[in-house]
C-alpha cells in the first residue's frame, strides 16, 4: 500500500506534469513545436544558454577541484567558516543571489564594477549558483583517498607534482565529471539570479529559462513547452551519461 | 583509507616536500575566487541593508504586504515540507527496504527535480492543474483553484525540494540495516510499531537534517513559484516574489531587507543542518 | 652497516612514539622490528623511509646521512600493510611505475617488469587491475613494484597482516626465500613473534617507543633481558617471584632445591604435550610437559606435587606488568622453515 501511495504522489507531482510538458510541445504537431524551438529568439537564447553554461561548468571543473584540494589538504585559520559557507549558493534563494551580486557588481557598485545587462553578468550569476557542485562531489573522494598510494609513489621516486598528476588526479576524475555535469544541468535552467542581473535583452543576454517564462506570460504554451522539452532532454542526457560514468568509476576505484 | 600504520601523519611524502609556492598559490587562488564571488557580494548586501541601522529594515518588513508575504511563505513552505517529509520517508523506506520492479526508475525519479529548471516546473504544473490543463476542468467543476493560488505554490515548492528528505534518510537507512526491525517483528511488533519505535528513532538526526534542508529550500524557492503564483499582492506573494515586486517598484530598501532576511535564514539553516549531519554520521 | 638510526625521537601531540631509539641494521640481513601496536615499530620504519620525519636524531643509509632527504631520494622500497596499490593502473603499470618515473626506456622497462612478474608469479595477471586480485596477489605485486627500482633497502610494514593465516604463512616462507636469493637489506615490521622468529636473521624488540632487545631469534627467546621481552616472545608463567617458560618446568613427587610445592588444579592432555594448571598458595602457575613426563607421575586434581625450574632463563617478575594468562592451547611450534609452499 505504501508503494501505491508513494507512486501516486510522485506521479501526480512529477511524472504527469513533466509528461504534460513533452506532450504539449507537440500538441500542435511536432513540426510546430520544432518551429518554436528554432525561432530566432528562442534559438539565440538556447545557444547563449548552452555556451555560457558549458563554459561555466568547465571553469568549475578546475576551480572546484582546486577549492576541494585546499579544503582537504591545506590548513589555515578560518577554514571552518569557508567550509561552511561554500554551501551558501545552494541554500540561498536564486533571487537573493541576484540581489547579492547586483549590490556589488551592479549599477550602484561601490567598486565601480557594473556588469548589469551584459553577458558577463550571466557568467557571474551562473558561477555563483554552481559554485558548490564540483567542490562537494570531489571533496569526499579526496578525503577517502588512500594516502599510502601517495607515500608508495614517493618511495618509488615520484615528485609531489607527479604524484598529484598521476596518482591523485586520475582517482578524482569520476567525481570531477559528476560535479561538472551537475553544474551544467543546473546552469542551463537557472532563472532567478540571471534574470535579475542580465537585463534579459533578447538576442543578447536572454537565456532559455527567461525566454520560456516570457512565452508563458505571452500565452504561448506550446513555445514554452517545446523549449522546456529541449532543456529537459539535454539535462536527462547529461544525467544519464553521469550515471554511466559513475559505474565506470566504481570499477576502477 | 588513511595510512594503516596507526598514528603516522603520512603527509610528509606529498606535503612536506612541496614547495610552499605551490601551496600558497593554490590557497590564494581558491580563497581569492571565493572572496570575489561569494564573500564580498554577501558582505555588500548586508552592508547596504544595515547601512542605516535596524530601523528601516524593521519598518520595511512590518508593512502589511511584507507581513502577508512572510505569512504566505511560511504556509507554503511548511506545507511543502510536511508533504515531502511524509512521502520522503516513505519513499526512502521503499527504496532501501523493498525490492520491486521499477525500483531503479523510482530512484532516478527522485533525483529528477534537480535537473529541471524551476520555470519548467511551473509550466509543467500549469499544464496539468491550470484552467486549461489536463485536470483543469475537473478542478474548476469542484470549485478548487490550484494554479494562481496557494495549493499550486505548495505543489511547485514540493516539487523542487522533493529529493532532500529522501536523500538524507535513505543512506542512513541503508547503513543501519534492517536487523533491528526484523528483531522487533519477531518479538511481535506490528509494522507501524516497528516503524515508530525502532526505525524512526534511529533516523531521527538524518531526518532532521533533511527537513532543515527541505525547509530552507522551500522558503527560498523563486522560479517555480513565480510561474504558478498569481502575484496577487497580499495573497499569493512569497518573500522571494515580494523581493521581485519591490525591485520592480524601485523600492530597493524593502527588497534588500527581505533579501537579507532570507540570507540570514539560509545561513542559519546551513549551521543547523551541519550540526544534524555530523550527529547522524556518528550514529550510523 | 646498511641502516644506522641514532637517537631518534618522534612525538605525535602528547604521545611519544619513539624515545631515543638507536638501531643498526646489518647489510644484507633480514631484520624484524617486533612489538605490539603502539610500540613505535611502524613509526620507526616510516622514519627510516622518510615518510615521517623524526623530531630528533639521525638516519643513515649505506653511510650517507639521509635524515633530511625526502623519500624520493632515499632509494628505499616500501611495502604497505594494505598494499597501497595504484587502483587506477594495471598490475603491469603498477610494477613499472618506479621505472616510468625514472624515464626508463620502454624496452628496458618491459624486460625488467616481466622479470619481476615471473619472480612473483603474476605473469598471467599483468593486465588486470588491483581490485581483481586476491590479497596475496596484491601483496606480491606491491613487493614487485618496490623491487623494480632496485632499492638499497627494502622496508615492509606488517606486509602480511591483512591476509589469512594460511596465506600469511606461505608468503612468509616465500619472502625468506626471496631474500636469500636477492640479498637486499630487508626490514620487516611485525607484531607476530612467530613470524619474526621464523623469518628474521635478527630481531629488534620494541616496546613503548624504546628498543628493549636486539639479537638473533634464538637469543631473544632464550635469553630475554626483561619480563616484557620474555612475555612477548613466548609463553610465560610465574614461578615464585620469577617469570619462567612453562616448558622449562619439571614436576616431581619429591622435593628438590628451589622447588615449590603446588596443588594440581587441572590436567589437560593435548596430543604430544600436557598442560598442568597448578596453584601455589593462591597464585596460579602452569607447566607444559612432554607427555612421557606426565605419564610417569600421578597428577590427580587436588594432590600435591613439586615444581622446579629445571632449565632456561628467568626474569624477575615485576608486579603490574601484564602477563598473558594463557594456560590451555599454548603456541604450536612454527612449521619448519624449509617446507615447500604453494604460492597463494
Amino acid at each position: 500500500m505504501g508503494l501505491g501511495l508513494v507512486t501516486l504522489y510522485l506521479s501526480f507531482l512529477i511524472l504527469i506534469p513533466l509528461g504534460a510538458v513533452v506532450w504539449k510541445s507537440q500538441s500542435d504537431g511536432w513540426s510546430a513545436g520544432w518551429h518554436q524551438v528554432t525561432s530566432p529568439e528562442a534559438a539565440a537564447a538556447l545557444k547563449l544558454t548552452l555556451a555560457i553554461s558549458a563554459g561555466v561548468a568547465l571553469f568549475n571543473l578546475v576551480m572546484g577541484t582546486i577549492i576541494a584540494w585546499v579544503l582537504v589538504r591545506d590548513e589555515f585559520a578560518g577554514k571552518g567558516i569557508v567550509e561552511l559557507f561554500i554551501d551558501l549558493p545552494f541554500a540561498l534563494p536564486t533571487i537573493v543571489a541576484g540581489v547579492v551580486l547586483l549590490s556589488l557588481y551592479g549599477p550602484r557598485s561601490p567598486a565601480h564594477v557594473d556588469i548589469a545587462f551584459t553577458r558577463t553578468a550571466i557568467t557571474v550569476a551562473l558561477l555563483f549558483v554552481t559554485l558548490p557542485f564540483v567542490v562537494r562531489t570531489v571533496q569526499p573522494v579526496l578525503l577517502e583517498l588512500d594516502r599510502d598510494m601517495e607515500a608508495a609513489a614517493a618511495s618509488l621516486g615520484a615528485s609531489p607534482f607527479l604524484i598529484a598528476r598521476r596518482i591523485i588526479l586520475p582517482n578524482l576524475v569520476p567525481a570531477m565529471l559528476t560535479g561538472t555535469g551537475l553544474a551544467f544541468a543546473r546552469a542551463i535552467g537557472e532563472f532567478g539570479s540571471v534574470s535579475l542581473l542580465s537585463g534579459n535583452l533578447p538576442f543578447h543576454t536572454e537565456v532559455s529559462a527567461v525566454n520560456i517564462y516570457n512565452q508563458i506570460q505571452s500565452d504561448n504554451p506550446v513555445g514554452a513547452a517545446a523549449q522546456s522539452t529541449v532543456l529537459l532532454v539535454i539535462a536527462f542526457v547529461v544525467l544519464f551519461a553521469l550515471d554511466r560514468l559513475k559505474r565506470w568509476g566504481v570499477h576502477r576505484g | 583509507m588513511a595510512s594503516a600504520s596507526g598514528l603516522s601523519d603520512g603527509t610528509v611524502a606529498v606535503r612536506g616536500n612541496r614547495r610552499p609556492v605551490a601551496r600558497y598559490g593554490l590557497r590564494f587562488v581558491a580563497l581569492g575566487y571565493l572572496l570575489v564571488l561569494l564573500a564580498a557580494p554577501v558582505a555588500m548586501v548586508f552592508y547596504r541593508a544595515f547601512q542605516h541601522g535596524l530601523g528601516p529594515i524593521w519598518s520595511a518588513l512590518t508593512t502589511s504586504e511584507a507581513r502577508s508575504a512572510i505569512e504566505v511563505t511560511l504556509i507554503v513552505a511548511i506545507s511543502a515540507v510536511v508533504l515531502n517529509t511524509l512521502f520522503g520517508v516513505g519513499t526512502a523506506l521503499l527504496l532501501v527496504r523493498r525490492r520491486f520492479p521499477g525500483r531503479h526508475f523510482l530512484d532516478v525519479l527522485v533525483d529528477l527535480p534537480q535537473a529541471v529548471s524551476p520555470i519548467v516546473v511551473g509550466l509543467a504544473l500549469i499544464l496539468v492543474y491550470g484552467k486549461f490543463g489536463f485536470f483543469g476542468s475537473w478542478i474548476e467543476r469542484n470549485g478548487l483553484k490550484i494554479i494562481f493560488s496557494l495549493p499550486g505554490m505548495v505543489l511547485a515548492t514540493a516539487f523542487v525540494s522533493l529529493p532532500l528528505v529522501v536523500r538524507s534518510v535513505a543512506p542512513v537507512l541503508a547503513e543501519l540495516g534492517d536487523e533491528q526491525e526484523q528483531a522487533a517483528r519477531t518479538l511481535g511488533a506490528s509494522s507501524w510499531q516497528t516503524f515508530r519505535r525502532i526505525t524512526l528513532p534511529s533516523i531521527r538526526d538524518a531526518l532532521a537534517y533533511g527537513v532543515v534542508l527541505s525547509l530552507a529550500r522551500s522558503l527560498g524557492e523563486y522560479g517555480a513559484v513565480t510561474v504558478v503564483s498569481g502575484h496577487v499582492i497580499g495573497k499569493t506573494l512569497t518573500l522571494t516574489l515580494f523581493i521581485d515586486e519591490r525591485l520592480q517598484n524601485f523600492d530597493q530598501p524593502a527588497a534588500y531587507s527581505a533579501a537579507v532576511l532570507l540570507a540570514i535564514i539560509a545561513m542559519g539553516s546551513l549551521l543547523i543542518s551541519r550540526r544534524f549531519r555530523t550527529r547522524s554520521r556518528s550514529v550510523a | 652497516m646498511s641502516i644506522s638510526v641514532r637517537h631518534v625521537t618522534k612525538r605525535f601531540a602528547q604521545f611519544t612514539a619513539l624515545d631515543d631509539v638507536s638501531v643498526d641494521i646489518p647489510t644484507g640481513s633480514l631484520t624484524a622490528l617486533l612489538g605490539p601496536s603502539g610500540s613505535g615499530k611502524s613509526t620507526l620504519l616510516r622514519v627510516i623511509a622518510g615518510l615521517d620525519t623524526a623530531d630528533a636524531g639521525t638516519v643513515s643509509i649505506e653511510g650517507t646521512d639521509a635524515t633530511h632527504l625526502p623519500p624520493q631520494r632515499r632509494e628505499v622500497g616500501f611495502v604497505f600493510q594494505h598494499y597501497a596499490p595504484f587502483k587506477h593502473m594495471t598490475v603491469y603499470d603498477n610494477i613499472a611505475f618506479g621505472l616510468t618515473v625514472r624515464k626508463a626506456g620502454k624496452a628496458e622497462t618491459k624486460t625488467k617488469v616481466n622479470e619481476l612478474l615471473e619472480l612473483v608469479h603474476l605473469e598471467k595477471f599483468q593486465t588486470r587491475y588491483p581490485d581483481q586480485l586476491s590479497g596475496g596477489q596484491r601483496q606480491r605485486m606491491a613487493l614487485a613494484r618496490a623491487l623494480a627500482v632496485e632499492p638499497r633497502v627494502l622496508l615492509l610494514d606488517e606486509p602480511f597482516g591483512a591476509l589469512d593465516a594460511q596465506v600469511r604463512k606461505e608468503l612468509r616462507t616465500w619472502l625468506r626465500r626471496l631474500h636469500d636469493e636477492m640479498n637486499v637489506t630487508t626490514v620487516i615490521v611485525t607484531h607476530d613473534q612467530e613470524e619474526a622468529m621464523e623469518v628474521a636473521d635478527e630481531i629488534v624488540v620494541l616496546y613503548d617507543g624504546r628498543v628493549q632487545q636486539v639479537g638473533h631469534p634464538h637469543d631473544v627467546y632464550e635469553h630475554p633481558v626483561n619480563e616484557w621481552v620474555m612475555s612477548f616472545l613466548g609463553p610465560v608463567t610465574h614461578f615464585g617471584s620469577l617469570l619462567v617458560r612453562p616448558h622449562d618446568l619439571d614436576l616431581a613427587h619429591e622435593t628438590s632445591d628451589g622447588a615449590l610445592q603446588a596443588t594440581v588444579v587441572r590436567v589437560t592432555r593435548l596430543g604430544f604435550q600436557t598442560v598442568v594448571d597448578l596453584d601455589v598458595h593462591g597464585a596460579p602457575l602452569y607447566a607444559q610437559l612432554a607427555r612421557e613426563a606426565t605419564d610417569r607421575l600421578t597428577l590427580t586434581p587436588g594432590t600435591s606435587v613439586y615444581v622446579s625450574h629445571a632449565r632456561g632463563e628467568s626474569v624477575p617478575a615485576v608486579p603490574g606488568v601484564p602477563v598473558p594468562e594463557v594456560s590451555v592451547s599454548p603456541e604450536v611450534p612454527a612449521a619448519p622453515a624449509d617446507a615447500a609452499p604453494a604460492i597463494p
